[in-house]
C-alpha cells in the first residue's frame, strides 16, 4: 500500500508502470489491476475554469487514505494498492488523482477501486478552490454523485 | 498546552487563522466540548449544518468532549479527487 500527496505534477501512467514494475514479489500472483485517473476539467457548474487550488489537511488526509486502503485490503483481498493525489495549484488537463488496486480476480479489483475512489471523494479532507476565466475565485462546495 | 483549533478552506475565510486556546481559558470558560470550542471562537457566528469536525484528525460530532492537548478542526464538505 502506498499513499502519495504531492504538489508536483505527475504522469499517472508512468507512475503506475514504474510502481507495478517494482512489485516483483507479486509476480504471477495478481490477475487483475483496476485503475481510476481523475483529471482537471476546464469547466464546472456552467463556468469556464482557468486554474484550481487544492488544499488538504496534512496528517489527517494521509491517515484517512491509509484507512480507506486498509479497509479495502481486508474487504476485497487486495494484494497491493496505490493512491496518488495532487495538491496546490493545478491547471486544466492536469491529472489530480490516481487510484490503482491489484487483486487475483476482476470483481474485487473493480469494486475496490470504485469504493476507494468514492470514499476519497466523500470523506478525505481535500478542498478545491476554482479560479474562473473572469477572475472570480470560489470554493467548490459539492461533488457530483458517483453512483 | 491547551487546544489547537484549525479552520480549512471556506471555514478559514469565515473564521480566520488557526488559534490556540490555553489551558487557563479552557478552565475559566468551562470549555469541554467541540460545541464549546466553536462558541468560544465564533463570536456569535452560526455553524452551518454541513460543517465537518475532526478531533485529533478523526471525524467526530459537535457533542464530542475535548481535553487539553487536543487538535480540533472545522471544515466544509470535502471535494477531492
Amino acid at each position: 500500500m502506498n499513499i502519495v500527496i504531492d504538489s508536483a505534477p505527475f504522469d499517472p501512467w508512468k507512475v503506475l508502470s514504474e510502481y507495478q514494475k517494482n512489485m516483483t514479489k507479486l509476480d504471477g500472483q495478481y490477475g487483475a489491476t483496476a485503475v481510476f485517473v481523475g483529471t482537471m476539467r476546464d469547466f464546472n457548474e456552467g463556468d469556464n475554469v482557468s486554474e484550481m487550488f487544492l488544499e488538504h489537511y496534512p496528517g489527517m488526509t494521509e491517515r484517512h487514505l491509509e484507512n480507506i486502503c486498509l479497509q479495502a485490503t481486508g474487504e476485497y483481498q487486495l494484494m497491493e494498492s496505490l493512491v496518488v493525489h495532487r495538491v496546490g495549484a493545478i491547471k486544466p488537463n492536469d491529472p489530480i488523482v490516481l487510484v490503482a488496486v491489484w487483486t487475483a480476480h476482476r470483481k474485487q479489483a473493480f469494486e475496490a477501486c470504485r469504493e476507494i475512489m468514492e470514499d476519497l471523494k466523500s470523506k478525505a479532507p481535500f478542498w478545491k478552490k476554482e479560479q474562473l476565466n473572469d477572475g472570480e475565485n470560489r470554493w467548490v462546495e459539492k461533488n457530483t454523485k458517483g453512483y | 498546552m491547551g487546544i489547537h483549533v484549525k479552520f480549512f478552506a471556506s471555514m478559514r475565510d469565515l473564521m480566520g487563522d488557526d488559534r490556540d486556546i490555553s489551558d487557563e481559558i479552557l478552565k475559566e470558560q468551562a470549555i469541554n466540548s467541540v460545541d464549546d470550542i466553536w462558541n468560544y471562537c465564533a463570536a456569535g457566528k452560526e455553524r452551518s449544518a454541513n460543517v465537518l469536525i475532526a478531533v485529533n484528525m478523526g471525524y467526530v460530532d459537535a457533542q464530542t468532549q475535548v481535553k487539553n492537548g487536543d487538535e480540533v478542526a472545522f471544515f466544509p464538505p470535502v471535494t477531492g479527487g
